[in-house]
């Protein structure tokens, strides 16, 4: 056995004082670990913490079992005050099998506790695990606290009783788990035994077996006499403001805030797509709602999706696309179809890391080039980001808001990580929201091509409306009366025209503001899914009395009027991104600023760590204390 | 309310394409089956891709869009899933429709969307000045086949019942006693009905149909099918086409020679995809198949796919936001 770290008081002295916690649940692809990690954060939500989490799981579908490439993990952090990141390194790791342990020690805190599965460290799955030694009988763990706990003999034991074989049995290994976990941090076990009661209603031996293993491994925490090592850690509430919370991932706080655009659009709307990684969600989330005003298509391919968006966006209703990078690629011609002629159109872009098929599982924001410049000719249009699982609902409620006030083309930009990230999100009330203004017709005939002084939006007139009777295409129209047209003026008109309805959208956008921190000295200005890492090590680097701020950008074309402004108030300017430096270099071109880039593209998310280093290079001690919270 | 008439559904565009295209044949007929339909022109909408065909809809007094190269099948579905009241209409080409979207054209044929689709075929790439097409015959000369093309053509209607096409029927450019007609049962037909139209593209692929279309020799070289009908052809309609049971393919006989009698014709049976196959595979000095050829009910995708309405909608929103568990921190947790 390694030595223990409990040997060291402070070092549990230390865990025991934390008000949040990163865990760390790894194994197998098929041990239902994601299902594990969904339960712990419902519980977690239950019992008032803030959180946020990570699922980390491989392309393969069902990896051959105990390979390193065939990890699934789910990571959490959760707690008493607010938490916007699932933690840059985890303090409690569950570990299933040996493959599990080895390629997640790497990221553990010194001291981290981890609980194994004892019973899987076989000489045969070691080997499936490229170990020559157990690193439960070497040096490997000696930095950590171990609690090897014979899982699966334990899991078999409490499901004996419901006849289950020994396979189906050792499915249950998960809950097992869970329950000693939820133990460990004294959260509730009702959610999860009313999903297992739920999920498995109609198969009653499978049912009482997870619910005992779920009970066993939660009564093992309590017995099993194991205090020097594991014990229980109540964390307190979190510091909540509103009154309902749930908990969100992306995917789905994207489709309720197109599900709501839609409403306060009193437009309904057609979602297009072709399943790709890690988009496809979005599309699942919004089957099913047809009396909520949605329905879906699953086109042939990523062209179709967004050409028969195109149609029904022609037809009078909203069309929406989704997909990621190399399906956005695709849709790129039909893109520029739908600037020509002027129709309302959401494309949701989760970007993933590439080039090419890349890495579909893993994260990234490398596609803001191509949101924002990717198609021939000049062919401009608004391009909007997510910062947030959460975010995602106010981001397309916005998106559609745009499309529809100037008859365009938006791109949505979210990723991998925010689209399956999750966490705790207070329920929007939907009468807050503003209605979304559209520009169908109001009168009962006249000319579409009479434009919005102020958003250039033509009329939204539709096949059925019997007064506007009209022919659009791809082919260049006449500035006035919307028939072909090759004259030279009128094209550099037309060129014209759609640049300033593009530009038109910063006339109707919030000013930019500061998310916190100081209104000089160093401002980190950064987009999309960083907002968790940067806001959490701007607070840090306040606390530790730096001069620097926290600057996060919703518009990423145009940009806010005022970003200019409040920019070059700042000595020094910090972009961190997950790419090679694409806002960095939009926003020298557009605001001529001198910028410091930052750039990860592991296709894993930046870490807090990693934002603060780079700030404390930066900004300089606060002179004065000049916040804006 | 005043009939419609095919003038009507004429818009103020002058027409661009040659002199003497097929084309302005194929749009006469187009408008003269709308009025005989007794269309709204608010209520029909041509959706079209590029080539030389897809310029139609700016000619037709009805909603139009333009789109893009292939793509038509697939924004015509999106307009009509938007809106299944529409009567919509595809209007496409050999090259637009079978190489660039063959694969929209495919997924339309079987997902069976109350469609109508005209792909108008003269075996040649015309707006880009003459390649050879998809459907162009091995041997093709063209700028980008200079010693003949050597790849093997598809043939749309083979590739349409493939592809579980319910309506299939041909015709040819010039037809204007059967072509509008043909333009009606399609319109009439729930689901995609697909349409081949013989063209002649007199700059690039001149009289490439001749043996088929020409006037003087149309009787001998096209057989009309009707369902229900024998399959006889020919001036004084004594020419007829049987099965050869041990070939398994038509062959053409005359009535009343060789012992052949009417009961030994064929009674065109147009539910029958088997039998669309037999037509269509006929080679000269077979007739070419024209009319109705394959039309089968299934119901279509559209009437499919709406199966509930939108209602009480705002409800609804507020019921998926507080979906899921729930922290409700006035009476504890849910």
């Amino acid at each position: 056995m390694p030595a223990l770290l409990t040997d060291r008081p402070n070092v549990r002295q230390e865990f025991a004082d934390k008000i949040s916690h990163v865990v760390r649940f790894a194994g197998d692809s098929g041990d239902g670990i994601q299902l594990q990690g969904q339960q712990f954060t419902v519980a977690s939500a239950l019992a008032g913490h803030d959180l946020a989490t990570l699922p980390d799981f491989p392309a393969e579908i069902r990896a051959p079992a105990g390979t390193r490439y065939g990890v699934s993990a789910f990571q959490i952090q959760f707690g008493g005050d607010r938490v916007t990141t699932p933690g840059d390194a985890p303090d409690v790791l569950i570990a299933l099998n040996p493959a599990a342990l080895v390629v997640n020690l790497a990221n553990l805190v010194p001291g981290a506790l981890i609980i194994v599965d004892e019973s899987a460290f076989t000489a045969q799955r070691l080997k499936r695990a490229s170990l020559d030694t157990n690193p439960l009988e070497d040096d490997t763990l000696e930095k950590f606290d171990v609690c090897p706990v014979d899982i699966s003999h334990l899991t078999l034991e409490a499901a004996k009783p419901f006849g289950l074989g020994a396979k189906d049995a050792m499915r249950c290994k998960n809950f097992w788990a869970l329950g000693l976990v939820l133990w460990m941090f004294d959260q509730p076990r009702d959610a999860t035994a009313h999903w297992i009661q739920t999920k498995f209603a109609n198969n009653e031996a499978v049912r009482n077996a997870n619910l005992a293993a779920l009970s066993a491994g939660h009564a093992y925490g309590e017995t099993a006499e194991m205090g020097h090592i594991l014990s229980q850690h109540p964390i307190p509430e979190a510091p909540l403001d509103a009154v309902e919370y749930r908990t969100i991932t992306g995917a789905e706080a994207m489709a309720l805030g197109l599900v709501a655009a839609g409403e306060l659009a009193d437009t309904e709307l057609l979602f297009c797509s072709y399943p790709i990684t890690p988009a496809s969600s979005l599309l699942h989330h919004l089957t099913g709602l047809d009396d909520a005003g949605v329905a879906t298509f699953q086109a042939e391919d990523e062209i179709a999706s967004i050409c028969a968006a195109i149609g029904a966006s022609y037809a009078g209703k909203l069309g929406v696309t989704s997909s990621s990078g190399p399906g956005i690629a695709l849709k790129t011609e039909a893109l520029g179809l739908a600037v020509a002629t002027e129709l309302p159109l959401i494309v949701v872009n989760s970007q993933r890391a590439g080039p090419s098929t890349g890495m579909p599982t893993k994260t990234e924001q490398s596609d803001l080039y191509q949101a924002v410049y990717g198609r021939n000719a000049d062919t401009p249009l608004p391009v909007l980001a997510a910062h947030s699982p959460a975010d995602c609902f106010e981001t397309a409620i916005e998106a559609v808001r745009i499309a529809l006030r100037h008859m365009t083309p938006v791109i949505l930009l979210t990723d991998g990580y925010i689209a399956n990230a999750s966490e705790l999100w207070p329920i929007p009330n939907i009468d807050d929201f503003q209605v979304i203004t559209n520009n169908k017709p109001t009168e009962t005939s006249g000319d579409i091509w009479e434009r919005d002084a102020e958003t250039h939006a033509r009329l939204w007139a539709a096949p059925g409306d019997k007064g506007f009777i009209h022919r659009i295409g791809g082919i260049e129209k006449d500035i006035v009366t919307g028939n072909i047209s090759y004259d030279a003026d009128n094209h550099q008109a037309m060129t014209n025209l759609r640049q300033a309805k593009v530009e038109s959208v910063a006339n109707f956008i919030p000013e930019q503001t500061i998310d916190q921190g100081t209104t000089a000295g160093l401002a980190v200005v950064a987009w999309g899914s960083t907002y968790g890492a940067v806001y959490q090590a701007v607070k840090e680097c306040l606390q530790e009395g730096l001069a620097v701020a926290h600057i996060h950008l919703r518009y990423i074309s145009p940009l806010p009027k005022n970003l200019h402004d409040l920019l070059t108030r700042y000595d020094k300017l910090l972009v961190p991104e997950l790419n090679t430096g694409q806002l960095a270099t939009l926003l020298r071109d557009k605001l001529l600023v001198d910028i410091q880039q930052l750039n990860k593209v592991s296709g894993q998310p930046l870490t807090v760590a990693e934002v603060k280093e780079a700030i404390a290079r930066l900004a300089n001690p606060r002179m004065q204390e000049v916040t804006n919270a | 309310m005043p009939e419609l008439s095919f003038k009507n559904f004429a818009t103020d565009q002058e027409v661009r394409w040659c002199p003497g295209c097929g084309d302005y044949s194929i749009l006469k007929a187009v408008q003269r089956s709308l009025a005989e339909a007794g269309a709204k022109p608010e209520n029909t909408v041509f959706v079209s891709g590029i080539g030389c065909a897809s310029r139609l809809p700016y000619y037709i007094e009805s909603y139009g869009f333009h789109t893009i190269h292939g793509r038509a099948p697939a924004i015509a579905t999106g307009v009509k899933l938007a809106n299944p009241k529409l009567d919509v209409w595809v209007i496409t080409g050999d090259g637009d429709g079978l190489s660039i979207g063959g694969n929209h054209l495919l997924h339309a044929l079987r997902r069976n969307i109350d469609v109508n689709i005209l792909l108008i075929n003269n075996e040649i790439y015309g707006l880009t000045k003459g390649q050879y097409s998809p459907t162009s015959r091995v041997g093709t000369t063209s700028p980008s086949s200079p010693g003949g093309s050597v790849d093997s053509p598809i043939d749309p209607g083979r590739f349409a019942i493939g592809a579980g096409a319910t309506f299939f029927g041909r015709a040819v450019d010039i037809d204007q006693k059967g072509l509008p007609g043909l333009l009606n049962e399609a319109r009439g037909h729930e689901g995609t009905s697909f349409i081949e139209i013989l063209q002649n593209c007199i700059v690039y692929n001149k009289d490439v149909f001749d043996d088929v279309a020409n006037k003087k020799t149309a009787a001998d070289h096209q057989i009309h099918v009707q369902h229900g009908e024998p399959l006889l052809f020919g001036k004084t309609n004594d020419k007829g086409l049987r099965l050869n049971p041990s070939t398994l393919a038509l062959e053409a006989v005359m009535v009343g020679h060789d012992g052949v009698t009417t009961r030994d014709i064929l009674v065109h049976d147009e539910t029958n995809a088997t039998f669309a196959h037999l037509l269509l595979s006929m080679e000269a000095p077979l007739p070419t198949a024209m009319g109705v050829i394959h039309r089968r009910r299934l119901e279509s995708f559209d009437r499919a796919f709406w199966n509930s309405k939108t209602q009480k909608r705002r409800q609804k929103v507020v019921n998926l936001l507080h979906q899921g568990n729930l922290l409700d921190r006035r009476n504890g947790s849910e």
